[in-house]
């Protein structure tokens, strides 16, 4: 048995075997290594103040990824390279350009965002040499700034975007072969660690049966896998949980296979991930997955993650259950399948046994003939929680009537659920404004929303009948939603 | 002439009216700047957490806090009783705010003790253990439960009158009555409440605090520990923001750090939890106006009478001069002939409403703006020209007087809206928006254009003073310190400019130093605005004081007369000789001359009486005006911010590209505060919009698609302020409320303009769905 992770930090080689399982990378760098360039603005992964990149091998490939580090435990570092905003300037104190063009652009004011934003636009340096202003408003979702008005921040990522000093000036460039050798290394063992600290523990295991055999001796374990949920529960609410199981790390729960009949995607597959394979199939999905989070939220959050931990919202299921998808669950013994919408059962309450994980999430391929659109509904439009989010998919049939149609809604009940009673009134009908608009009669049959800091049930409802409408006019050709970049301009 | 020891260069860097980045721009991007959280902890250093209230309003029965102290990690739990000296901590020395809550709780998550603990987490953790029982009494969170159950009020109203309201009301050829409300808002500072206490011999204790206003937190620390304010000093080199929520917010964080760090003799650092500062810290106060409006069929305003009733929280804090302010404001740009204007500073059981940006004045100008646009729907015109009809006139014009007796002498606002109004190409745009919503079923689009007029001046008189600290070594380098406090807004860059202006050496010279109560007392916060005018003029005092002592000097030892001593960059001309200023510097040290100085400044011509409703609370005003366009989608409220023209007065600007950041920087908060930033109290009076998973602030994404933001250059101060700048922190905040009336313009559109759409604040996309809805149901 080992009992110690190892990772990079910035030029150091990090072996640890003395950690608290819920002990926050940011607290580690902050209290322990002293390097207090992140900060903490928030604690909920929602500020960006605390933002870092991490590395790790995808495929044959090294790729960095903002993060939160406030809310990613160190547990979910083995493997990874971890990047802080102390490590990008030079030795001789000279600003990467990342940095010299936020001091030029004028884009910090009070300071306490700045390291923040300076990661998540290093990361967009890396991966994209001319970001689009969309491209770029993207990255900078999970970054807050109350100072600037963000005019300055987002010029910053336009004049760096071309600035490509020699690749050695860059330490990540600089580094990337013996980084890239050291982390394969550090994978070549599939041994489960197990960390125990104050009596609690946090168990990696090396692989997807070594995760089976975990959970089947420790059946109540916290599963974690991007933490973006369970970092909450951590710093918020400090409830104690013990053990904890990492799964973010295992390569078998990311893989994404396409076949005649669909996509599979593995459990561990982050938003970010999930987004390239599913744009392209449903064009809806994509649009969606850019508004869940922030950046860094969308490169630790999983589709699995966001299945299990059963919020009413969602965002994914309701346009997954919209598009028919199912959900595999696996445990040592069984594996069984089963509709993603059969899986919630009522508020808090999902069909998973003790000793089950959600292995993988099925996407029917799509209908060319189909209509699906999910509209998701928030205060601001980026980086918050829905209000509500409906999903529509429907097939007519030669004659223009309804032949399937699956409304899903996340938060106008307690679960991600479907709206029947408006699918009944609409199947077998002309797919008209008159059938469209009796059929929204039959929302208050499906739905009961509630009032809270989101939103009234008065408003949830009135908006749910008129994203039907909505719907209506984008199948018809019409489609009247408001779009801040053109095509061309994305 | 010897060339050799210095750069005959011609201008120095960094003198006033350029562009220079932010002091610590280059140590903000590497993250080496240091906030307190950040600074080595001195060693035994523990760490507190709060105990909070979980009722909104009850009698605390009794107080159980045993599992608390057994909790691993804690090393003391501190409550009302271990405070040696006052347990308050109410600003303007009303004594109604509790350091600790004792026998009752007036709020949810009123703090009630404190953990003090090896680590934060284990303060923390241990801190929910408590056992309280509460009786329970009946308790109101908003303004309309704060009327309905005719709650006192925190502060003595104040009323500004002028002319004849009432009979000019009954005269009026037109009438109306409204009403809006206001929401209010959460600084959202990135940096949370902070200090960090160290004990030191007899009863001195030394502060670092992330405040606006390190003298007060001196004062009250001194005051809880019943000890001279000469034992306490407060640091503050930089906070992580501030916006009015570390004016007198700070104050409770440090005072318990200090409290615990004396009563243990151990450092105690004192940093709450994000949901722990929004649950405690106050806020942006909301309002409710309830106005009567008598005008012509022009559309000139004749009378208004209008209440401004606020939610002040549990404690009157700076609920007057907020409330005061917003009567000040509530005019806008307008003049209005006769004038009743009164405030309503209601008590609710809600954390304690504080300063924030414009304090008070936004809400006053956003319904001074809504007068308007009620006026503009009853008579069927653009509001852009009711708003010109309305303005304050010239001098002589017979238009000049404010509610409150203060003749406007430096208006600007025609010229600077009728310059808006044409590079923002408005009349045009807006017919264009009006074709459009005539063919777009669903997306609608609005466009406004709106007027800032704002007072400069801390409404309370004494406040209107600062005082620097220059020291000038032998080496000619420069130390400067002075009471104004660095949130991020640019301010020490910008004394440092006026420093290194007056000596003309090159800015780099200028050392820039914590503010510290030991080195300039009695200061004020830095908050109305003032920080430049009133720190950049005491500094400039204290650069002169030495400028004259060394002028002096060199007509002593080199015979020559004052006019033939010249201060060139970083060079100094004595007759015909030219030496560095270094040179004349380690001279007048070897002369023995006082290279210190100490500066002072008070702003001339202000008085106020507020028992008459008169006098000239302000020195001079700041102008500005903004037009934004924005689309609605009429399915769902929700928005898109398209795009936003500003021209904003700075007089004679200290720094061009500090200012050009103050200003966008202030109009995005302000259409956050009008926008999406709710806050949300449940039937408990628990705040549920408690971080930002749940508060949300504008994001890149939010901002105006296409921004365009330019300096009024031609306008400079008419009072002799420094270098005549004008006050830039707060004044364009208030351009964001033409992103609300571009909103309601759209929404408008609904009912073809026949209606006031009466869009409130804040205007999430429910509010916008919701006034939709109201106007397709006309």
């Amino acid at each position: 048995m080992t009992s110690a992770i190892r990772f990079i930090l910035n030029g150091d080689d990090i072996s640890l075997g003395d950690f608290s399982p819920t002990e926050t990378l940011l607290d580690y760098l902050r209290l322990r290594r002293r390097l207090t360039g992140s900060k903490e603005g928030c604690a909920e992964g929602d500020c960006g103040a605390c933002t870092v990149l991490v590395g790790r091998l995808i495929g044959g490939a090294l790729r960095y990824e903002s993060v939160n580090a406030c809310i990613r435990f160190l547990g979910s570092l083995h493997g990874t390279h971890v990047v802080t905003v102390e490590h990008l300037a030079g030795k001789d104190g000279k600003l990467h350009p990342v940095q010299q063009a936020m001091v030029d652009c004028h884009g910090s004011q009070c300071g306490f965002c700045t390291p923040g934003f300076v990661m998540s636009l290093y990361g967009l340096w890396m991966a994209n040499e001319e970001p689009s202003r969309a491209e770029i408003e993207i990255a900078l979702q999970g970054n807050l700034c109350r100072c600037t008005g963000y005019e300055p921040i987002v010029k910053a990522a336009e004049q760096v975007a071309t600035e490509r000093p020699s690749a050695l000036f860059d330490p990540i460039e600089r580094d990337r072969a013996e980084i890239m050798a050291k982390l394969w290394t550090i994978r070549a063992s599939s041994d489960t660690i197990t960390v125990e600290k104050d009596g609690k523990r946090a168990i990696i295991p090396g692989t997807l049966a070594g995760l089976a055999a975990t959970l089947e001796q420790e059946p109540s374990a916290t599963i974690i896998a991007g933490s973006t949920d369970v970092g909450l529960w951590v710093t918020k609410q400090m409830r104690p949980i013990n053990p904890v199981v990492f799964i973010n790390h295992l390569t078998d729960l990311q893989t994404i296979t396409e076949d005649e009949t669909g996509i599979t995607l593995g459990a561990g597959v982050t938003y970010a991930q999930a987004l390239s394979v599913l744009e392209f199939a449903y064009p809806a999905m994509g649009r969606l997955i850019d508004r869940i989070g922030g950046a860094q939220v969308r490169n630790m959050g999983t589709i699995g993650g966001n299945i299990a931990n059963g919020s009413p919202i969602g965002d994914m299921p309701p346009a997954l259950i919209a598009l028919g998808a199912s959900v595999t669950l696996r445990s040592a013994s069984s594996s069984r399948t089963l509709l993603l919408e059969d899986y919630f059962i009522e508020y808090g309450r999902q069909d998973r046994k003790p000793g089950e994980f959600v292995e993988k999430i099925f996407v029917p391929v799509r209908n060319e003939e189909a209509f699906f659109a999910a509209y998701k509904i928030t205060k601001r439009r980026d980086e918050d929680i829905s209000a509500l989010l409906g999903a529509f998919y429907l097939t007519l049939d030669a004659e223009g009537c309804v032949e399937t149609c699956r409304i899903a809604f996340g938060g106008m009940a307690g679960t991600p659920k479907r709206a029947t009673s408006v699918e009944a009134a609409l199947v077998g009908q002309p797919w008209s404004w008159n059938a469209v608009a009796a059929a929204q009669m039959s929302f208050a049959e499906d739905y009961q929303p509630l009032t809270d800091w989101r939103a009234t049930a008065e408003y949830r409802a009135i908006t749910a009948r008129n994203l039907l409408t909505r719907f209506f006019l984008e199948t018809a050709g019409q489609p009247q939603e408001l779009v801040r970049f053109e095509p061309e301009e994305a | 002439m010897d060339n050799t020891t210095f750069d005959a260069k011609p201008v120095i860097n960094g003198s006033v009216h350029t562009s220079l980045r932010h002091d610590s721009a280059h140590k903000h991007v590497t993250g080496s700047a240091e906030y307190i959280d950040d600074m080595p902890e001195p060693a035994g250093t523990l760490h507190a957490a709060l105990g909070m209230a979980d009722r909104a309003h009850a009698d605390i029965l009794s107080l159980d806090l045993s599992a608390v102290k057994a909790a691993p990690g804690v090393v003391a739990v501190i409550t009302a009783s271990d405070i040696p000296g006052v347990n308050d901590v109410s600003s303007n020395g009303s004594h109604d705010e509790p350091l600790l809550a004792t026998d009752k709780v007036e709020f949810h998550g009123q703090p009630i003790f404190v953990v003090i603990g090896q680590t934060r987490d284990a303060a923390r953790r241990a801190a929910r253990l408590a056992k309280i029982e509460y009786r329970d009494l009946p308790h109101w969170t908003d303004i309309k439960g704060a009327q309905a159950n005719g709650a006192p009020l925190v502060i003595t109203p104040m009323t500004l009158k002028r002319g004849e309201p009432e009979t000019e009301m009954q005269k009026a050829p037109l009438r109306l009555q409204g009403q809006m409300e206001i929401g209010g808002q959460e600084h959202f500072y990135l940096e949370s409440q902070i200090a960090l206490a160290i004990p030191g011999e007899d009863e001195d204790v030394t502060i670092w605090s992330s405040t606006q206003h390190p003298t007060e937190v001196q004062h009250m620390v001194a005051h809880v520990l019943a000890c001279a304010n000469h034992a306490v000093t407060v640091n503050t080199r930089r906070m992580g923001g501030g916006f009015g929520g570390k004016e007198t917010q700070g104050a409770h964080f440090a005072c318990l750090a200090a409290l615990a760090a004396k009563k243990l003799n151990r450092a105690v650092k004192f940093r709450p939890d994000r949901d722990e500062d929004m649950a405690v810290t106050g806020k942006r106060h909301d309002f409710r106006v309830d106005y009567e409006l008598g005008f012509d069929e022009e559309g000139r305003i004749h009378a208004v009478d209008a209440t401004f009733a606020a939610r002040c929280g549990f404690s009157s804090d700076l609920s007057g001069p907020v409330t005061d302010r917003a009567l000040f404001h509530a005019d806008s740009s307008y003049f209005y002939p006769h004038v009743h204007l009164t405030s309503q500073p209601l008590k609710t059981h809600t954390c304690s409403n504080t300063a924030f940006r414009g304090f008070g004045g936004p809400q006053g100008m956003l319904g001074g703006e809504r007068f308007i646009e009620e006026i503009a729907y009853a008579v069927g015109k653009d509001p852009l020209d009711i708003r010109k009809l309305n303005f304050y006139g010239q001098p002589g014009s017979g238009r000049t007087l404010t509610p409150y007796h203060q003749e406007v002498e430096d208006n600007i606002l025609l010229q600077l809206v009728e310059e808006l109004e044409a590079s923002s190409d408005y009349r045009a745009r807006r017919q264009a928006i009006i074709d459009y919503n005539e063919n777009s079923p669903v997306i609608r689009k609005g466009i406004a254009l709106t007027p800032v007029k704002f007072g400069i001046s801390f409404t309370m008189t004494a406040f209107n003073q600062a005082g620097a600290l220059v020291h000038v070594y032998s080496d000619g380098s420069i130390h400067l310190n002075h009471g104004g406090t660095e949130m991020g807004q640019g301010l020490y860059t910008k004394v440092a400019q006026v420093v290194a202006d007056a000596f003309n050496v090159d800015i780099e010279r200028v050392k820039i130093t914590a503010t510290t109560t030991g080195k300039v007392p009695n200061t004020s916060a830095t908050a109305a605005s003032s920080g430049s005018d009133l720190n950049g003029m005491a500094a400039y005092d204290a650069a002169r004081q030495i400028k004259e002592r060394l002028v002096e000097f060199a007509c002593g030892k080199w015979q020559v007369e004052a006019k033939d001593v010249e201060f060139l960059p970083n060079r100094v001309r004595i007759g015909s000789e030219t030496i560095s200023f270094d040179a004349l510097v380690k001279a007048a040290y070897f002369g023995r001359v006082q290279l210190s100085a100490a500066g002072f400044y008070k702003t001339p011509k202000i008085h106020w009486d507020r028992a008459a409703g008169r006098g000239r609370p302000f020195y001079y005003f700041a102008y500005g005006a903004a037009c934004s366009e924005v689309s609605i989608d009429t399915l769902t409220g929700e928005y898109l911010m398209d795009r936003t023209d500003i021209l904003h007065d700075v007089g004679k600007s200290l720094n061009p590209v500090i200012d050009i950041g103050q200003i966008e920087g202030a109009f995005v908060q302000g259409m956050g505060w009008l926008t999406t930033e709710e806050l949300w109290w449940d039937a408990k009076g628990r705040l549920r919009t408690h971080a930002p998973s749940t508060y949300k602030i504008p994001l890149a994404s939010d901002r105006p698609k296409i921004f365009n933001v330019k300096l009024a250059d031609w306008s400079e101060n008419r009072e002799p302020t420094i270098g005549r700048s004008k006050a830039v922190g707060e004044p364009p905040f208030m351009l964001g409320i033409s992103v609300l009336e571009a909103l309601s313009m759209a929404v408008a559109s609904i009912a073809d303009y026949t209606v006031c759409p009466k869009l409130d604040a804040p205007a999430t996309p429910e509010r916008v769905l919701m006034a939709v809805e109201r106007m397709k149901a006309m």
